[in-house]
């Protein structure tokens, strides 16, 4: 068994105040393929590193199986690594880079050669052993990386945004072989993106950071349907969700119009205090008659949806929202329309969290 | 060097380029005429060195054989010959073995306070030459180290190293560092860091400082003229033999510098592809 758990993993750069990953808690199961995922800056990479042991601990441990990993050297970790720009030895050839680490685990020659020859054919790479990486395209570049972990049959792979540099084609299909190969070895992956869309598609469990904080771990459909908080809220999901501050007027207004909930979500809304910030994804968001007025901005046509932005007058300002619907869609840029919720609406609270969700509607 | 076709510029004009191209090749030449007088000369005789320019004359090696041949406690050319490149090689080496590690340690895995170790490693090139000698002198005299090979050794090393140290770091600065961890988390201790990863990758990085480190053991004059007198002395100091204080000596001479340059020509010559992708590493990615 080789789950891994970070235990209040803490990580501080030199020359700063602030903790990259702050008391990270994550488990990770065996054979899982946990996605984590973040902006920019929010420590995703760092905690990938440290369990890589490429970054020291600041506090807390990380253990991989049963053994506490914390202080042990990279080498020594039984870990294989997939990097962004893939890190091929650029000197040594297709089957020299797959057999590197078998080589300095001191494998005889003969084994070595049988596995690298064995990765290549699952990888379709055995017609460019003989090969040096400037020799190789971006996906196959791709591929000699994958094959490099797989060779060495380690209890962890890690993956740092390993499919960033292909194109968005390549992209989609080297995606699904990924998560094809992990299932198929049945190995404990950890997988990096800034794409939430590659999260969504490919984790077994996404783990959503920001500023070194974990949000929310979950499955991909609970992360969409009941996150944690505004931040999960608006980061998961493509277009982002609609997020409006709706303040601390009881009962909450859209503009002039009332947003109506049930009675249970009334309940757990209470006569609670605090901003108030009211959710809903684009296609919760019907364009129509509805009753909340709204001018159409720009209308993106995608062929089997079509993405309108509008705009609403909210409490003084124009605050813009973006509706999902189905082809076909008349309307143009500068179109007065009405509003209508359809779907599930998130209520979170003043400190962020969402505290219900529920059918609303507009009155 | 293969040709490489001159890329056009979008709105260039023509007799400009053409202009600057002519200035260019005055100007090299220029500084290349002295250079080219003094092979000429060497295979002149001394009469025809010393009267009014000739581009036309009788060619002889005769003034080949004037300097390299021994005549009795001179300093003859094999022996100096033989001491520079003692010198050369042996404190080359010696700067190359204790700077690869320090670049690493400055570059790959930088030590704390990385940056003041490297100002003091240049530090130590403010001080004049001429300052040191009399220290060192006494120092050399004190340890019995006058007129030795050893001497040279120890000052080039400690003279090459600052530079040798920073030239490297800076090549190994540019070895992605995805690479090196790679290799760290593949299994590779330090020293299958160096020689798996690092030492091919920075080849012509290391190429060049080793020829840049050759080129001013074999040409330094100052300490080995202070301190090798008599013994020990280099190609330089020989050089300067064969300046009498009879007679005619400019074709001599001319031979003897010669003799001094080829060697170090010879390695410039035989390092100059890998030192330009060494040089030029920083461009490339």
């Amino acid at each position: 068994m080789t789950a891994v758990k970070y235990d209040h993993a803490t990580r501080i750069y030199e020359g700063t105040d602030i903790a990259a990953v702050d008391q990270l808690d994550l488990d990770v199961g065996d054979g899982e393929l946990l996605v984590l995922v973040g902006p920019s800056g929010s420590g995703k990479s760092t905690a990938l590193r440290m369990l890589a042991g490429l970054e020291p601990l600041d506090g807390g441990s990380i253990s991989i199986g049963d053994r506490d990993v914390s202080e042990v050297r990279p080498r020594d970790r039984d870990i294989a690594m997939v990097f962004q720009n893939y890190a091929l030895y650029p000197q040594l050839t297709v089957a020299e880079n797959m057999g590197f680490a078998l080589k300095q685990h001191g494998m005889p020659k003969e084994e070595r050669v049988k596995r690298v020859r064995e990765t290549a054919k699952i990888l379709d790479l055995e017609p460019y052993l003989a090969r040096k990486p400037k020799n190789l395209s971006g996906g196959q570049r791709q591929r000699v990386a994958m094959g490099r972990a797989i060779v060495r049959q380690p209890s962890v792979y890690l993956m740092d945004e390993p499919l960033s540099n292909l194109d968005a084609k390549l992209r989609v299909q080297t995606r699904t072989e990924v998560v094809e190969l992990q299932h198929r070895l049945g190995v404990t992956t950890v997988y990096v993106t800034h794409d939430q869309v590659e999260a969504m598609t490919m984790g077994d469990r996404v783990a959503v950071l920001k500023d070194g904080v974990l949000q929310q771990v979950d499955a991909p459909g609970t992360l969409y349907h009941e996150p944690a908080n505004v931040f999960v809220a608006g980061f998961i999901g493509s277009p982002a969700m609609n997020l409006v501050p709706v303040g601390e007027e009881r009962p909450l207004r859209l503009g002039e119009v009332e947003v109506v909930f049930d009675q249970a979500a009334d309940a757990a809304l209470g006569g609670g205090t605090g901003e108030i910030t009211v959710g809903f994804r684009p296609e919760a968001l019907r364009i129509g008659n509805g009753p909340l007025k709204a001018t159409i901005r720009t209308v993106e046509d995608l062929g089997p949806e079509v993405f309108v932005h509008v705009a609403i007058d909210h409490r003084g300002d124009s605050v813009p929202l973006v509706s999902k619907m189905s082809p076909p869609f008349s309307g143009e840029p500068g179109d007065n329309v009405g509003l209508e919720l359809v779907g599930t609406t998130h209520v979170f609270g003043g400190d962020g969290l969402r505290v219900t969700s529920t059918n609303a509607t507009l009155r | 060097m293969s040709a490489v076709p001159t890329p056009r510029v979008v709105g260039e004009r023509a007799w400009v380029n053409r202009s600057f191209g002519a200035l260019a090749w005055f100007v090299g030449l220029l500084f290349f005429f002295p250079v080219f007088w003094m092979v000429l000369n060497s295979f002149k005789s001394e009469q025809d060195a010393n009267t009014s320019p000739k581009l036309f004359f009788h060619p002889t090696l005769d003034r080949y054989k004037d300097v390299t041949k021994s005549a009795g406690g001179l300093l003859s050319f094999s022996d100096a010959f033989w001491n520079s490149a003692i010198v050369v090689l042996v404190s080359v080496a010696i700067v190359l073995a204790l700077a690869i590690p320090a670049a690493y340690a400055l570059s790959v895995k930088p030590i704390h306070k990385w940056r003041d170790l490297l100002f003091f490693f240049i530090s130590t090139k403010f001080l004049p030459i001429v300052a040191s000698i009399l220290p060192i002198w006494i120092l050399a005299r004190n340890l019995h180290l006058l007129n030795t090979r050893l001497v040279l050794i120890i000052l080039y090393t400690g003279i090459n190293l600052p530079l040798a140290i920073w030239m490297l770091r800076s090549f190994f600065a540019e070895i992605p560092r995805e690479l090196i961890e790679a290799a760290e988390i593949d299994g590779a201790g330090l020293k299958g860091q160096l020689t798996s990863i690092i030492l091919p990758m920075a080849a012509p990085g290391i190429a060049a400082t080793a020829l840049l480190c050759i080129i001013f053991a074999w040409n330094e004059f100052f300490y080995a003229v202070q301190l090798n007198p008599v013994s020990g002395s280099t190609m330089p100091i020989w050089v300067t033999t064969n300046i009498s204080t009879r007679g005619d000596f400019l074709a001599k001479l001319s031979a003897a510098s010669v003799l001094a340059c080829i060697p170090v020509v010879l390695a410039g010559w035989l390092a100059q592809k890998r030192m330009i992708r060494g040089l030029a590493m920083g461009a490339i990615k």
